[in-house]
């Protein structure tokens, strides 16, 4: 008798929420459109929030809504967008190009002295509090490596010198690091641009010449070198425009710093 | 008297986490932040008194009159899976603000072993309906309580300059004893 009780109890217990369950999921359904689901899939899942949405699957809501754009997923690139247009029957409209972080300062420890010892808490925006910073240079990386922390693709490491280091494999310039990084230190480029010079400060010569041994000087040897007029100083900086470079490598020959650099090398280097 | 004796052991001398080592699960999981601890108690708050009268009932209605109190482990886990699931759905239809703000919390408090806890307890203590539902509100209560304090250091433990071999789970953990050594400093001064 018991036994039978127990079965009818446990059983019907069971039957009642199973019965309960079906029916209040026909009853209380939520209409969802099944393309989110296909774009959610779609997307790289790494919730970097490059988009500017609180992560993937809140995207592929705005995107199907038409909330947003196609081509807003940094990190999928060409390749996704076309997908998602794909998936709402839309014309493709993504460029090809490519962007990446780069890290601006080349002033590691022993070329960029510190001007008092930091022995605070181990990230960037907690020592910017102290002073504006323990570097000597008010603009050069710190090297406390609060853009590797946060970077949602493991592409940033730190290196042996003491500044961060973007694996160019890895990196798909969704600028959570560019965000993170109080002196602006980390910029996302198109890696179309091959030249470009990896300095931040927008001191003048003298005082980048005390505080740092590779910085960019403004003293405009590589403007007069370049036969295409593609380099110009501003704010103290030397800044290459991509559209006119023609990769000659006069400027690297002249720099006295040595500090301009070919992302080509870069990107070829890994 | 009674009533308040139940509220004040359930928040404090006895509380679930602290004291009983339930739950541990959760307080350890979604403790990093204080509003995500505080989203988290909220939903146990709401499924452990729901769990606990609908166990309650079943109990005192079904099991015990049949002899059959030993099916109870079994039955309340049946009991509480499928009635987290029908909240959630009614939730989401009805009412997609508050199954917003419960978020994921409702689905991972399903098996949450501090829920059949309370609802073992409760039988085990032989409370009435009227106890059990303010039993059920002051276990969640002290959870959410524990939750929120740990959140509050873990949020500190973040800014220290500490070694690498204690950051992280192991500072987390011993915390978590020293917490749980001074909420001892509560019992005994009530007893049940």
């Amino acid at each position: 008798m018991e036994l039978v009780m127990s079965f009818v109890i446990i059983g019907g217990l069971g039957l009642i929420f199973g019965g309960l369950l079906a029916y209040a999921a026909r009853r209380f359904a939520v209409e969802e459109d099944p393309r989110v689901e296909t774009i959610t899939d779609l997307l790289p899942g790494a919730n970097c929030g490059a988009c500017g949405f609180a992560g993937c699957s809140s995207f592929a809501e705005k995107v199907v809504a038409g909330q947003a754009p196609v081509d807003s997923c940094v990190p999928g690139g060409k390749k996704v967008s076309d997908n998602i247009c794909e998936v709402l029957g839309l014309e493709s409209v993504a460029s090809e190009d490519r962007k990446i972080a780069q890290v601006f300062c080349m002033g590691s420890k022993d070329i960029a002295p510190d001007k008092f010892e930091y022995q605070g808490v181990r990230d960037c925006k907690a020592a910017m509090m102290y002073s504006g910073g323990f570097k000597a240079c008010t603009y050069g990386c710190l090297g406390l490596g609060t853009c590797v922390e946060v970077c949602p693709f493991d592409a940033l490491s730190m290196g042996e010198n003491g500044l961060p280091k973007v694996d160019t494999d890895k990196c798909t310039g969704c600028g959570v690091c560019a965000k993170a990084c109080p002196r602006n230190v980390i910029r996302i480029i198109s890696a179309r641009n091959v030249k470009y010079v990896p300095c931040n400060s927008k001191d003048r010569g003298k005082v980048v010449r005390e505080s740092c041994e590779v910085g960019c000087i403004a003293c405009k040897a590589c403007v007069k070198a370049c036969p295409n007029e593609a380099i110009t100083v501003e704010n103290n900086l030397a800044v290459i425009d991509s559209a006119k470079c023609d990769s000659c490598g006069k400027c690297i020959e002249v720099c006295k710093r040595q500090i301009i650099k070919d992302l080509g090398k870069v990107l070829a280097v890994k | 008297m009674n009533l308040l004796a139940i509220i004040f052991v359930a928040i404090l001398a006895n509380n679930i986490v602290l004291s009983q080592f339930l739950g541990i699960c959760p307080y350890l999981g979604v403790s990093k932040r204080i509003e995500t601890s505080i989203g988290m108690g909220m939903a146990v708050i709401f499924v452990m008194t729901l769990s606990a009268i609908v166990t309650w009932l079943i109990y005192n209605i079904l099991l015990a009159p049949f002899g059959l109190a030993y099916l109870r482990t079994i039955a309340f886990i049946l009991v509480i899976a499928g009635l987290v699931q029908l909240v959630e759905m009614i939730l989401k239809k009805t009412n997609p603000t508050l199954f917003q703000a419960l978020g994921i919390y409702l689905p991972l408090i399903t098996t949450n072993c501090a829920i059949l806890g309370v609802a073992v307890l409760n039988i085990d203590a032989g409370y009435n309906i009227i106890e059990t539902i303010i039993y059920a509100i002051s276990t969640g209560i002290g959870f959410t309580l524990a939750m929120v304090i740990m959140a509050g250091i873990r949020e500190r433990l973040e800014l220290v300059n500490m070694s690498g071999f204690v950051r992280g789970a192991a500072v987390t953990l011993v915390s978590a004893g020293i917490l749980s050594l001074a909420f001892m400093g509560f019992k005994g001064i009530v007893t049940l």
